[in-house]
Order: C-alpha cells, then structure tokens, then sequence
C-alpha cells in the first residue's frame, strides 16, 4: 500500500496528469494517509505540509496522535454512508429510469423504513460522540503542567515569554523569503522558535494585544485564539523532538499570511542550558545561541547544500 | 400532492399590462418582482463569481501575483463571501422563486403586501452599491465576511469603507425582515381554500420555515452591526476590552445570526429538490409531513448549534461539548430529507431531464458536505481544522454545489413557466456537467488541503501548498467557463428556445402553477382556485 501511495506522490510531484487524479481515489487515499505519516516517523521530526499532502500533517504530540485516531474513525464512517448514498443514486438511476420503469409506483409512506433512517444515524452519530467526548476533555488542558508559556499574537509577529524560567520574553518575526537558510522553510521558520522540552507537558496560556491572531500548529494538535482582554489556556506536548510549524490562523489585516509558528522540541538538557542563557541573552536584547541539536540539524542541511552545489 | 379541482383558465381582456416604468420600477405584481430579483442576482454573481476569478489567479501559485497586498484581498474575499451570500444566493432563492411561485403554488392572487414587496426588493439594489462601492473606498473593508472586531473597528479599518459594508448589511437585512414578514403573512392567510398547511408544497413550506428564520436571525445581526457602528463612529466599546466590551460578545450575536442563515440559504433549495425530484420521478413525494417537520426541526435545531464556529474562541470545555452534541443531531432530519428523496425516486419513472441531474447532483454533493459537516461538529477534530481550507471546502460544498445547484435547478424547472420560452435540453445538460466537473476539481481538494493545515483568507501560502491549489484554480476556470456557458443557454432560450406547454413535465407535475399557463397572466388567478 505504502508503494501505491509512494508511487502516486512521485507521479503526482513530477506535475504530469493533474486532472487524472481522480477524486475517489483521492477520496480514498487521503483516509490512508495518516497511516503512512506514522510509519515514516524520525528521530527528529519535521511536522509540516507536505507536497500533494491529502490526510492530516504527521504527529508530534499525544493530543495530535489522539486527534488522528479519532478523525481515522470518523472518516471511515464519513467514506461508507458517502458511498452508500452514492451507490442508493446510481440504483435508482439504472434501475428505474423511465425506459426501464415506465410505470411508477404510487407509494409514498414506509413506516417502517423512515423510522429505520431516523434511528440508524442516532446510533451512529453515537458511536462518534463517545470518542468526542473523550477527546475535547483530554484537549482542554494538561492535567499536570510542568510550566506555563505564554503566548501573544501581534501585527504581525509572535511574542512569546516563559513566566516558570525568569520570566524572560522575545518576539517571534518570520523570516524573509530572500533569507532563508538551507533547512528552513519560506513563510514557515522564524528568526526565534519557541524552544520547548520534549515530553513535557506545557500549559499555554494565549492572549491579545491589538486584533484576534490564531495559535495554530497543527501537528502539536493544538490551536487558541489570541484575543485582546481575554487569556485562554491549552496546551501542548511534543513527544518526539523535531521541528513543528504553524501559522497565524484568524484573520488579522495586511499580514495575516506572513506570521507563522515554529516551535522546536529539544531534550531536556538542551532546553535548561538554552533557557538559561536566553534569560540574560534576550534581557540584553540579544538572541540566545539555539540548542544544539537545532545547530547541529542547521549545520548538516548547509553541509548537504554546499555538497549539492559542488557537484 | 395536490391538484386544482378545477383547471384554471384566464381571460385575456383582463391580462394587460402596465407600462415599462410602471411594471418595472413601481412595481406591485410578484411575479415582476421575482423576475427582477433573479435578474438581479445574476448580475450581482457576475461580480462575485469574479472576485473568486481573481482570487483563484491569486492562489494558482505561490507568491503575490495580482493582488497589491494583505489588505486587498482581505477585502475583496470579505466581498466576494457577502455578495454571495446576501445578493446571489439569498435574492434568487426567496426573492426569485419564493415570490414567483408561493403566491401560485398556494393559489394565492399575490403577495400579502405588494407594495412592502417592492420597497424589499428596491432596497437590496442600494445595498449591494454600498457593498460594491466600499471596494474602492480607502484600502476596503477587509475584516472577512465574519467582521469581527477588533480588526473591523476604526483603529484596524480606517476611512468609510467599512462603514459603507456594514450600513449595506443593515440595508439587505432590512430587505430580508420585510420579505420575511411578507412571505409568513401570505402563506398563514392567503391559502385558497382548501390548501391547508398540510397540504402545502414542499418549496412552500421551505419558504414559510426560512422566513421565520430570517425574521429571527438577521435582527440579531441588526443589532450586532449597529453596535460596530457606534463602536467605530461614536465612541462606544461594546466590542472593546479598553473599554469593558468583548470582542467574543460579537462573535456570538454573530454566530446567533450567521448559523440560521446558512439554513436560510440551503433550505429553499431543499424545497426545489423536492419537487424536482417527484416530478421527474412521477412519484409524489415521499413522507411528505416527515419532509416538511424535517425542515421545520433543522430550522430549530439551527438556532441553538452557533457557538460551533467559536471552538477556539476559548469558550467552556462543557459548552463546546454542548454544542457539539446539538451539532450532531442536525444530521438526523438531514438524512431524513436525503433519504426521503431517494426513496422518492424507489420506483418511480425517473427521467434525467436537465433539472433531475442539478437535482441528482444536488442529493450527493450535498451529502458530501453534510458528513464533512459532521467531521467538523466535533470540536475535538475541529481543534486542528478550524478556519483552515476544509472548512473553506466544507461551506462550499452545501452553498457553492448545494445552493447554487439549487438555484440552477429552479432555473431549469422553472424556465419555461417563468418565460413561456423551454430551454435547450442538449445545452441544458452540457451546461450540468460543465458545472459538476468544474466545482468539484475545485474544492475537493481543499478537503487536502485544510487536512494539510492551509489557514483560509491566504493570499500567498508555503510551497507544500501549491500542487492542490493549481488543481483548484483549474478546476475553478472550469466552473466559471460554465457560468458563463448557462448565459448562452439562456440566450439561446430566449431567443430560439420552443413555446413551453403549460406543463411541459407531464403527469409529475402536480403543484399549482403548472396548471395554468406558460408564462402565467399577469393576474395569475381571477377566481380563486380550489384544492381537494
């Protein structure tokens, strides 16, 4: 399956035969997917769109993973009553068109059946509920947060401040399009990642300064609006570490396409020795040295890049 | 499901007609008033239906390729969601066809108040040149079809423009509170005799459950707009924290308006379906009362579902799970309605003529807009789906193919009645698959893309994007190609098109206005018809 699904990406990226990718199959497919992103998982992540990407991003979190599961079920439930009411279409068409049926039937009540088709969707919008249920609770905030992140939207950058680590703050600006480094990802990284532990489980509480910005990073599986005169609180765990982007998701003026989120997971060590000098770092208004793992991860990709212009 | 006892004959010394001005500027006469309601609707779809031209240029690749910046396109998406909403969608479903046909179907001489009747249709037309106008007003009004403030307020949209759009809205709201108020007074007093209201048409009942909608929802939009104005012009702060307001309070009264008006907009069209769907069939309708409380419960259940928009608007784990659960249950008189249609067709004697296929079309890509509906009714998925691309594609699939295929299959079913002039059958078919080819390239693969996290209102967006958005925009040139394909068919109709029959669909076409002539008198009915 993997191989089909591999093989349509590689024809689909060579940009032949757009029109050809029909849209059950795509229909199909796209339920698939999530599957594969799991499959495929690294030892640093990367939770991004990808090309011709049809199911939800890859995961890096609990929340996420707990999200995917349950969006496979519901899609599942979604794709049989489509095609069962696609397959009830296309009977009725073949087998009782008028060259076929010239004379109709005069019924019109069933008591049976239209109790039938009131109940049989409560049953199953049952089986969805439960799982829902289950979901939005475990979503709405961490049961034993380790520290608080405070997040600020802006016109049109992030601010960010760690309250549990000195309380220092920084601003989050993308970076331009003409100055994006070999391992970064145009309208996607940033001058300064909100830098995080794995494996910690990290309340977030947003707010707003000007208009309502949007927290969204959707392979951490969270998003909150950031809204002026209101703190809202979520949160967040990155069980593997790796690189997951966001972007600014409710409408915000000129800009709104260009603030986008880069939280970066690193292992402990790296995030105290990290934490503590971007408390005096950041307090001079100096950027702080990024963890290693992330230079070490910067360094490779300028290493392929100058290998690949060489050849 | 009902007939006239007798059939219906007009006497021509009665039929003559006021002069142009008369008949078109002053006019009285429903059935003028929902032809002018349906021209105008066209013409406002031409400008929406450019607007998502350009966008589609715009988002073919990325990189910012014809819009100046953020704030332009921030206002012209803003328009192209209002002028769909409020001067396509809206104008051709209630003004066009709810005036043309439920004073006949009802076997009523016309509308309750026909004067009321003009002045809503007189005040739609300076609504949308506001509307239009606060495009080229400073930098627009460019705060999305939502206006939430505090990015509508004056420190965020500076100049008139997005006064102009709001004062448009009170105008069109305005016109919608008349129609309604209209529209109920006919149906609950004007019936001939013997049409009680269980033995209305579908498209009437249709009609009756989205004016009471309207006139329960767009006041509350009043009164949200009205407060942005003062907000904006006289120093009030309802939606400002500095101030003690709350941006959230808007959302809600928003959302309290905008929830039934996405009813507002499929519900005449169920109606449409329905008689489609038997006539083609030479079947009555089947569960015809189910069919009716059906619609009557969505438009219920529509009311207390509004908080489903603000999942992440930080409001109460225990509300959202509320809200989710009343979500959820309007699937169940949904799949009554699609279920009903189907079983109508079980044994009938279908004919695919060119409305059964907008009507056929209608059924399924309504029902995939629906289940995608159910995907986001849970505000644990919604979490990571919220206002990116597959809600985009979503709303598109019950408006853009479920409305306007809605709207489309009126035309067809109608044409001949409304014009006296029967469409081009062959073209009439082209034309559907035009569409459905079209629309679907379009947004089925905004479903990937919003699966993928694209934030809607982008005007440029990260590489991974760009391969299902080539296939949109492709798909998007289709749909337009075919927009402007059904002119041709109406210029071919009107121009070569046969004379219509006064019932050109045979025996399944029951309802009144097929029994009396093509196009009717201008008085349609001089005694009153009676129903067994």
């Amino acid at each position: 399956m993997r191989q089909v699904i591999g093989a349509l990406r590689g024809w689909a990226a060579r940009g032949t035969g757009l029109l050809g990718a029909g849209l059950l199959a795509a229909l199909a497919l796209s339920g698939l997917l999530p599957g594969v992103a799991l499959a495929q998982e690294a030892a640093a992540m990367v939770g991004a769109p990808q090309p011709w990407g049809m199911g939800l991003q890859a995961s890096g979190g609990p929340i996420k993973d707990a999200i995917s599961e349950f969006n496979a079920l519901v899609f599942w439930i979604i794709v049989v009553i489509t095609i069962f009411v696609a397959a009830l279409l296309v009977w009725v068409i073949v087998k009782y068109r008028a060259e076929v049926n010239p004379n109709p039937s005069k019924t019109s009540h069933n008591t049976t059946l239209e109790i039938a088709w009131t109940v049989v969707p409560v049953l199953i919008l049952l089986v969805i509920a439960i799982p829902s249920f289950r979901l939005i609770y475990y979503q709405d905030r961490a049961v034993d947060a380790e520290f608080t992140l405070n997040v600020q939207g802006r016109q049109w950058y992030w601010h960010y401040a760690y309250p549990d680590h000195g309380n220092f703050t920084f601003d989050s600006y993308p970076v331009q399009d003409d100055e994006i480094r070999p391992g970064q990802i145009a309208k996607l990284s940033v001058d300064n990642p909100l830098v995080i532990p794995v494996g910690a489980s990290i309340r977030i509480l947003t707010t707003g300064q000007d208009v309502i910005h949007s927290f969204f990073v959707p392979s951490l599986g969270v998003q909150k609006y950031t809204i002026p005169g209101r703190t809202l609180e979520t949160w967040i765990r990155a069980d593997r570490p790796g690189v997951f982007y966001g972007q600014c998701n409710q409408i915000c003026g000129v800009n709104h396409w260009f603030m986008p989120i880069e939280v970066r997971a690193v292992p402990r060590e790296e995030f105290n020795a990290w934490a503590e000098q971007a408390k005096t770092r950041f307090a001079q208004g100096l950027p702080p040295e990024l963890p290693p793992s992330v230079l070490a991860e910067r360094r490779a990709a300028e290493q392929t890049r100058l290998a690949e212009a060489r050849r | 499901m009902d007939t006239a006892a007798h059939a219906h004959h007009h006497d021509h010394h009665h039929d003559h007609k006021p002069g142009f001005v008369q008949r078109w500027l002053f006019s009285t006469n429903h059935k003028d008033i929902g032809t002018l309601y349906i021209i105008f609707s066209l013409v406002a779809a031409f400008v929406g239906i450019g607007i998502s031209f350009l966008m589609r240029l715009e988002l073919q690749s990325p990189g910012m390729q014809i819009f100046a910046d953020g704030q332009m396109w921030n206002a012209y998406i803003s328009a192209h969601g209002l002028i769909m909403v409020f001067f396509v969608i809206m104008p051709a479903l209630i003004g066009g066809f709810g005036n043309w046909f439920v004073p006949i179907m009802i076997g009523a001489p016309d509308m309750a108040f026909p004067r009321m009747n003009n002045i809503s249709f007189w005040l739609i037309v300076p609504a949308f040149l506001l509307l239009a106008a606060s495009l080229f007003v400073g930098g627009g009004a460019g705060a999305g079809w939502t206006i939430y403030p505090p990015l509508s307020d004056d420190t965020y949209q500076t100049g008139p423009a997005m006064d102009l759009a709001l004062f448009a809205l009170h105008l069109a709201g305005a016109s919608s509170i008349l129609g309604a108020a209209n529209f109920i007074t006919t149906i609950f007093n004007m019936r001939a005799p013997g049409m009680t209201l269980h033995k209305m048409p579908l498209f009437v009942w249709s009609m009756l459950v989205t004016a009471f909608l309207l006139l329960l929802a767009v006041p509350v939009l009043a009164g949200a707009i009205t407060m942005l104005i003062t907000d904006r012009n006289f120093g009030t702060a309802f939606f400002d924290p500095a101030g003690g307001g709350d941006p959230v309070l808007f959302q809600h009264l928003f959302w309290f308006f905008g929830h039934p008006e996405v009813y507002i907009m499929i519900l005449p069209a169920f109606g449409i379906v329905s008689h489609v769907v038997s006539t083609f069939s030479k079947k009555p309708v089947f569960g015809y009362l189910g069919m009716a409380y059906a619609m009557v419960a969505i438009g219920f259940v529509g009311f207390i579902v509004w908080a489903h928009h603000m999942f992440t608007s930080g409001i109460d784990v225990d509300t959202r799970a509320y809200f989710m659960a009343a979500t959820m249950v309007i699937a169940v008189p949904t799949g009554i309605k699609i279920f009903s249609w189907i079983a109508t067709m079980w044994g009938g004697s279908v004919k695919l003529d060119t409305p059964m296929l907008f009507a056929i079309g209608f059924i399924f890509l309504f029902t995939v807009g629906g289940v995608t509906g159910v995907v986001l009714a849970n505000a644990g998925i919604t979490q990571i789906l919220h206002n990116t691309y597959y809600v985009v594609a979503h709303f598109h699939y019950v408006l853009s193919l479920g409305a306007v295929f809605g709207i489309y299959c009126g035309i067809y079913y109608w044409l001949g009645k409304m014009s006296g002039r029967q469409y081009p059958e062959k073209l009439g078919q082209i034309h559907f698959w035009l569409t459905f080819v079209g629309v679907n390239l379009t947004f089925f693969p905004m479903h990937f893309l919003g699966n993928q996290g694209m934030p809607r209102r982008y005007p440029d967006y990260p590489d991974a994007f760009w391969g299902w958005n080539l296939v949109a925009s492709i798909g998007s040139y289709i749909a337009i190609a075919s927009f402007l394909f059904f002119f041709y068919v109406l210029w071919v109709t009107f121009t070569k098109g046969a004379r219509a029959a006064a019932n050109p669909w045979g025996e399944g076409a029951t309802t009144l206005e097929w029994q009396v002539s093509s196009p009717p008198p201008f008085h349609t009915f001089d005694e009153l018809p009676r129903v067994r």
